[in-house]
């Protein structure tokens, strides 16, 4: 007999360690991977307050599963990165990796998260490769392919008929991906051409250079605290009233309360902008003003809002059983949630196919108020990617 | 033309140049004399950029931020050193090293709890604003002027205060026989606080002038503290005299290579592999510089007596 009860109390011990898997199955884990120290930690805070805004509109729960999230800083360095997302598949288990600002680091870890058979939601980072030969189907993006911007800020400019652009980006990845989109749609001539070190503090002795060569305009690509040091400087040269400046990804909600006046006039092209006219993005841009104090998002905080929505998509297509990635990928395609750039569609590399408009940055509403970027045009509408046709994945 | 852009940049250079001494002198003091690794020397030209811009803030008036960032800065990097840093100058330098990196993560989440993690507004007085014409076309921005100014003044003042004075002397003797000086009964640990708090206080000084033109915000140290150990390395650990030379050539090498690198390779190779060459050449240049003097001068150029 009491080597029956023994028995019976080892078969209860075993059946609920075996029941721990199919119950900890119930829970979502995500990843959220982004840069949140040193100089460009700005870009992870915002990133960061809107996923927990995200969190805070399904209710904490995730395609209706109760959801952990677990945040891994990158610190801009793709060795990082990678060791980041390894802990967070062995270690915690995810079932998406999601984030990731730079390209570089973009590169080096969406083919070992992919690779491993979790799901990658990028959410800034666009790198060409990809779009193009690289594209996995457990890879989506939320936000755009790199060239897509500059392209069109250069089919702006071409229009415009503007002459002697002189070109300035960081040296890394996505800079280059930058100039060459930029260089797609804008057929004038090139005064010049300069990659400066990625984080470099001081941008004096390439001004000096670019006034040396008098172009007619000047197209740049300085993101994060690369733009705030670069907007200071141009305007202390005294080269903003000599050569307008036009950018991308460098006037942004983030840069414009440290430079102010510097960025009065500034033109960007973008995909979004805090005033686009949408259910979803008027409740994204309101409940973040009041949950963080006054604050207006930026770009990267309403993709990374809409990554946890198109997680949120998928989970609930397949009925929350977060083994059935095929289900999954195949409701993510539909790109089926609210996104606070509108609707938009999937190209089947799994880069959005979406409208591209120019933006300014106007006077505030009141004299003391920092400039508020503001829809001024529609560049592109439904634009694609110049990389699909490389993408051999097929659906 | 070409002299106007040659002189320019040479100017840049010189900023550039200046810009690091100040940061450098105070490491090389503190690495000379303590035998301290300090990573933390950026946290406290971060400390200088935040303290002065925000007394500017406050007080809207450049002039008296300018000494109260000064002085704030002193006050941290003295209370830094009496809290933290005493404890460290008899462990070796992994030590030092792991603790100092400590307090740079520690200043960096305070500034980014007090300011946010945000970069700040920091902007110039309207009287250092605009150019001032120098010679002939050569236009240059007057701010850029002050910080040359000032940095060279202050190189002067360190000759004389190192060279002439009581301290100095102590100073001196402290890099060359620690043991020697507390023998004598010279207090070193007083000198030492006082050291390390001047050394604070020039960090301080080049962060309140890189306030305006740079990016005010958490981990902006870090940008250049890279740049500034490669100066003393290449000026000798413990010199001013190496620091000053260290800053002026890395200053140089580094503007002048940024500027004519790749024109001048575009003549030698094709004009597309300058470009690709020529950015990443220019980014190495200084480290290529700090190898060849490391090589031929294992001490650095003015290495302190031993």
């Amino acid at each position: 007999m009491k080597y029956k009860t023994g028995n019976l109390l080892a078969g209860i011990v075993a059946a609920a360690l075996l029941s721990m898997p199919a119950l900890a199955q119930q829970k979502l884990k995500i990843g959220f991977i982004s840069t949140f120290s040193g100089p460009q930690g700005v870009i992870g805070a915002d990133m960061r307050n809107s996923v927990e805004l995200a969190l805070d509109h399904l209710n904490r729960r995730v395609g209706g599963l109760e959801t952990e999230i677990i945040y891994g800083d990158d610190q801009f360095k793709p060795d990082v990165g990678v060791q980041v997302a390894d802990e967070m598949m062995k270690k915690h288990q995810v079932n998406f990796v999601s984030g990731i600002i730079w390209s570089n680091v973009m590169l080096a870890v969406a083919p070992r998260v992919t690779g491993a058979g979790t799901f990658m939601i990028g959410t800034n980072a666009g790198p060409h490769q990809l779009a193009g030969a690289g594209c996995h189907e457990m890879f989506f993006t939320t936000s755009w392919q790199n060239d897509q911007t500059p392209e069109a800020m250069g089919k702006y400019m071409q229009d415009k008929g503007i002459q002697d652009v002189y070109l300035m980006a960081p040296n890394y990845a996505a800079g280059k991906d930058m100039l060459t989109g930029f260089k797609r749609y804008f057929k004038g001539r090139i005064a010049g051409e300069v990659y400066t070190t990625v984080n470099q503090p001081d941008y004096q002795a390439e001004l000096a250079q670019l006034r040396s060569k008098n172009p007619k305009a000047v197209f740049v690509f300085y993101p994060g605290g690369m733009g705030i040091q670069f907007l200071k400087q141009y305007s202390e040269a005294g080269l903003r009233g000599q050569f307008p400046l036009y950018s991308v990804y460098t006037v942004d909600e983030l840069s414009i309360p440290a430079v102010k006046h510097a960025a009065l006039g500034q033109l960007e092209t973008r995909y979004w902008s805090q005033d686009l006219k949408n259910d979803a993005n008027q409740k994204f841009v309101g409940d973040y003003r009041k949950k963080y104090g006054g604050k207006t998002p930026s770009f990267y905080g309403a993709q990374s809002y809409d990554g946890m929505l198109l997680i949120d998509s998928a989970v609930r297509a397949v009925k929350g059983n977060l083994a059935d990635k095929k289900g999954m990928i195949a409701a993510m395609r539909k790109a089926d949630y609210k996104s606070t750039r509108g609707k938009y569609t999937y190209g089947h590399n799994h880069f959005p196919i979406e409208n591209f408009y120019l933006l300014k940055a106007v006077a505030g509403p009141t004299p003391t108020a920092d400039p508020v970027m503001e829809i001024q045009a529609t560049v592109f509408k439904d634009h694609k990617d110049a990389y699909g046709a490389a993408c051999k994945m097929k659906w | 033309m070409d002299f106007i852009l040659i002189a320019e940049q040479t100017l840049n250079g010189l900023q550039l140049g200046v810009m690091l001494f100040l940061l450098a002198a105070g490491l090389t003091l503190v690495f000379g004399i303590m035998n301290m690794v300090n990573l933390a020397h950026g946290a406290l030209y971060m400390v200088g950029a935040y303290l002065t811009t925000w007394f500017y803030q406050q007080t809207g008036s450049f002039l008296l931020a300018v000494p109260l960032g000064l002085a704030g800065t002193l006050a941290v990097g003295i209370v830094t050193e009496v809290v933290a840093l005493r404890t460290l100058y008899e462990r070796d330098h992994l030590d030092q090293v792991l603790a100092t990196f400590g307090l740079i993560l520690f200043f960096n989440e305070l500034i980014a709890i007090l300011w946010g993690r945000a970069a700040i507004y920091s902007s110039m007085p309207p009287y250092l604003q605009g150019h001032v014409q120098l010679v002939g076309e050569l236009r240059y921005p007057l701010y850029r002027l002050v910080i040359i100014g000032v940095g060279l003044a202050v190189a002067l003042l360190l000759w004389w205060v190192v060279a002439r004075t009581r301290l100095g002397m102590l100073i001196r003797a402290g890099a060359s026989n620690r043991a020697m000086v507390a023998a004598l009964g010279i207090n070193i640990r007083l000198l030492y606080t006082i050291v390390f708090g001047c050394g604070a206080a020039l960090a301080g000084l080049a962060g309140l002038l890189a306030a305006p033109i740079f990016s005010v915000q958490p981990g902006m140290g870090e940008l250049i503290l890279i740049q500034v150990f490669v100066v003393i390395v290449i000026g000798g650990i413990g010199s001013i005299r190496g620091a000053l030379a260290g800053a002026l050539i890395v200053g140089m090498v580094d503007t002048l290579g940024r500027a004519f690198l790749k024109p001048m390779l575009s003549t030698v190779i094709s004009p597309s592999a300058a470009d690709t060459a020529g950015p990443a050449l220019a980014s190495m240049l200084i480290y290529l510089l700090m190898a060849a003097i490391l090589a031929f001068r294992p001490s650095g150029l003015f290495p302190s007596a031993r």
